[in-house]
Parts: C-alpha cells; sequence; structure tokens
C-alpha cells in the first residue's frame, strides 16, 4: 500500500490552488543495484484529479518525473469547502486516492 | 530569425537572476521548498510515533527526549542534552533508538548496525523527520549546565579541528573560513554562529539527488567518509560531540529543519 499524498488546496478568486507532493519511487527501469542487476521500472503514468464529480485535471506521465513528485495546478469552478481529489495509477496497476477540501 | 533572437532573450533574462551558481542553486531550491518531499516523512513519522510496534507492542508516546515523557515540541532545539536515566549525552537519534529499547524492546545494537535507508534505519528518518518538524521556527538553546554536556562540547570542538586520514583533512579544512565551496555548493564557516546556524540548522534535510531524508547522524557520518576517515559509527559519542559543538555554536539561529537541500 502505498503512502499518502498530501494535498493543499486554496480558493482565490474563483480559482483554485492545488499543490500535490506524491509519495512514489519513480524507477525509471534504466538504474541497476549494487549488484549489477536492472531494478524494475516503477512509475506513475496517469495522473487524474476531479473536483464536484467533474474531471478537472489528466495527465500522462512517464519516466522523467522525479522521485516523490510535486505537482501544482489550478483551475476554475470550485470554492471554499468544496473537495478535491487526486488518484495515481503507476505502471505496474498500484493506485493511490487522496482527497482534501479546498481552504 | 526573429524567433531565435527572442528565445535567446528569454534564456538571458533568466540567467540574469541566477548570476552566480550559488544563486542558482538559492533559486533551484525556492522553487522546490513549497513541496519538499521531506512532509511525507513527516507524516510516516508522526505515525509511527503513534504506532504500538516491536516486541512489546507499544509506541513511542512515553519516550522522553529531555522535556519530559512524550513531549515532542521544542525539543529538537535543545538536542543533544544528557539524560539521566542513560548517563550520557544524547541527539535525538541515539535518543530514539533508547527509547525503541526501552519501550518498544527492538534491539538497539541491531539498529546501530543497520546501514542507512534499511530496516529500522527507515522509521527513524521518519522519526527525526516529523519531531524536528515540531521545532520548525524555534530557536537553539541546547543546554550547558551538566559537566558532560560541557565536556562533549569541548570533545567536539577538538573533533572539529582534528586533522587527520589520507588526506590531512580536518571539518574546519572546509568549514573553518568564509566563503569555500566544494565544486558549486558553498560551505557555511561552521565556526560562527550564523554558519553553525545555517549548516546545523538544516539538518535533518531531504536531499533531492538521492531522494533519500538525512538525519544529522547521516550527514555527519558522510563528511566522515567525504574526508575518507573510518565510519565512526551510528551515534557513536564523536559524532553526538560533534553536534553539541555545532549546536552550542549555532545557539539562537532558528531551526528550519526538516530542509530541502540539492
Amino acid at each position: 500500500m502505498a503512502d499518502p499524498m498530501r494535498i493543499r488546496a486554496q480558493a482565490k478568486d474563483g480559482v483554485t490552488d492545488v499543490r500535490v507532493l506524491m509519495a512514489h519511487p519513480m524507477e525509471t527501469g534504466f538504474r541497476k543495484d549494487a549488484s549489477g542487476k536492472t531494478i524494475p521500472p516503477h512509475f506513475i503514468n496517469d495522473v487524474k484529479a476531479t473536483s464536484n464529480g467533474k474531471t478537472v485535471l489528466t495527465a500522462k506521465w512517464g519516466q522523467a518525473v522525479s522521485q516523490n513528485p510535486f505537482l501544482q495546478f489550478r483551475f476554475r469552478g470550485a470554492k471554499a469547502g468544496d473537495k478535491v481529489a487526486v488518484t495515481w495509477t503507476d505502471n505496474i496497476g498500484e493506485t493511490r486516492t487522496d482527497e482534501a477540501t479546498i481552504s | 530569425m526573429n524567433r531565435f533572437i527572442l528565445a535567446a532573450l528569454a534564456l538571458c533574462s533568466s540567467c540574469a537572476v541566477a548570476q552566480t551558481a550559488s544563486d542558482g542553486i538559492a533559486q533551484y531550491r525556492a522553487m522546490l521548498a513549497d513541496g519538499n518531499p521531506a512532509e511525507l516523512w513527516e507524516a510516516r513519522g508522526e505515525a509511527l510515533w503513534k504506532l504500538p510496534r516491536g516486541p512489546k507492542s507499544a509506541s513511542l508516546e512515553r519516550c522522553d527526549l529531555g522535556r519530559g515523557a512524550g513531549v515532542v515540541k521544542g525539543v529538537f532545539v535543545e538536542l543533544p542534552r544528557y539524560f539521566a536515566d542513560t548517563g550520557r549525552v544524547q541527539d535525538l537519534e541515539s535518543r530514539l533508538v533508547t527509547c525503541m529499547q526501552d519501550l518498544q524492546g527492538f534491539n538497539a545494537a541491531e539498529i546501530v548496525k543497520t546501514p542507512f535507508g534499511k530496516g529500522e534505519q527507515v522509521s527513524l528518518e521518519g522519526l527525526v523527520a516529523w519531531i524536528s518538524s515540531e521545532s520548525s521556527g524555534m530557536k537553539f538553546s541546547l543546554p550547558q549546565t551538566h559537566p558532560q554536556e560541557k565536556d562533549m562540547y569541548e570533545a567536539g570542538k577538538r573533533v572539529f579541528y582534528f586533522r587527520g586520514g589520507p588526506y590531512d583533512f580536518a571539518c574546519a579544512s572546509c568549514h573553518g573560513q568564509e566563503g569555500k565551496r566544494i565544486r558549486l555548493q558553498d560551505l557555511p564557516d561552521l565556526t560562527t554562529q550564523k554558519g553553525a546556524g545555517a549548516g546545523f540548522g538544516a539538518w535533518p534535510a531531504y536531499r533531492v539527488s538521492s531522494g533519500e531524508l538525512w538525519s544529522m547522524q547521516r550527514r555527519l557520518s558522510d563528511c566522515y567518509r567525504q574526508q575518507r576517515f573510518p565510519y565512526p559509527g551510528f551515534t557513536s559519542d564523536v559524532t553526538i560531540a560533534l553536534s553539541v559543538y555545532l549546536g552550542v555554536t549555532a545557539r539562537g539561529a532558528e531551526s528550519i529543519a526538516p530542509a530541502l537541500k540539492r
């Protein structure tokens, strides 16, 4: 089970600013361990954010994204008190969803 | 053609901001500071503190870090300090190992032998991140009342200036003067209050290059590796003495731990 994300969301003048920190190794599949064996690829390839039942962001990610990635984005149409949920899915099928209340 | 000139101009406006390499590093840190992944370790550490674990299936909530059993807020800026129950000066990591042995029944010698980033060392990373974050913004004021605390300060100072190893190196070789650097990295002068505050006050920290959270113990061990000294040992007296010397020198400086490092 993956560690929880840290999500902070703030609404100002109709625009919601969302900052997400994800815990993920983001292994490229090109690295080798101490014994010379290739470390299998393990990275997030799909990110989706929803708010009030609407999808506000979808992203396709790959190996070039850093370990423990940080994502910041803005969207319109939500207000303080609403919820925003972020989901990631990685290449081996693991997934994690976390939700935060917009302040 | 015009497009190329525009692109060149756009590039130059960003180089004007980053005039030197160290400015560039400062800018990079500022950009990342908003989403410091150390927060992920903080969350893990807080959960670990409250989770019953180990052979005795107990949590660490009764651990005394210097301000009484279970008190976490403000303890980080007063460590290392003397603890009467163990009869020695301890830093955060060694004190946590004591608590993990006494309260949870873990084998302290086993944890000390575990390499960084493995087994219970991973638990310690989370714990130091969370505990240090609970004192973020507070000012360092290490106690110097017990004779052992004074001894550790003097020992740490001597260790700091002790030259040895194949490179004939001391901590002071790199950290004893203003304006020194390794490659592009500015080195704080750890003999001054300002420098020690910037150096000692920034650990534990998340290192972007390795994606790891490093405690002060790991930082000091790696300094010794860079100096080509033998490994001093996790929570060894020499590393604690150095921490006392640096922490006392940094008195009054603000703790920004857990910080972010390149």
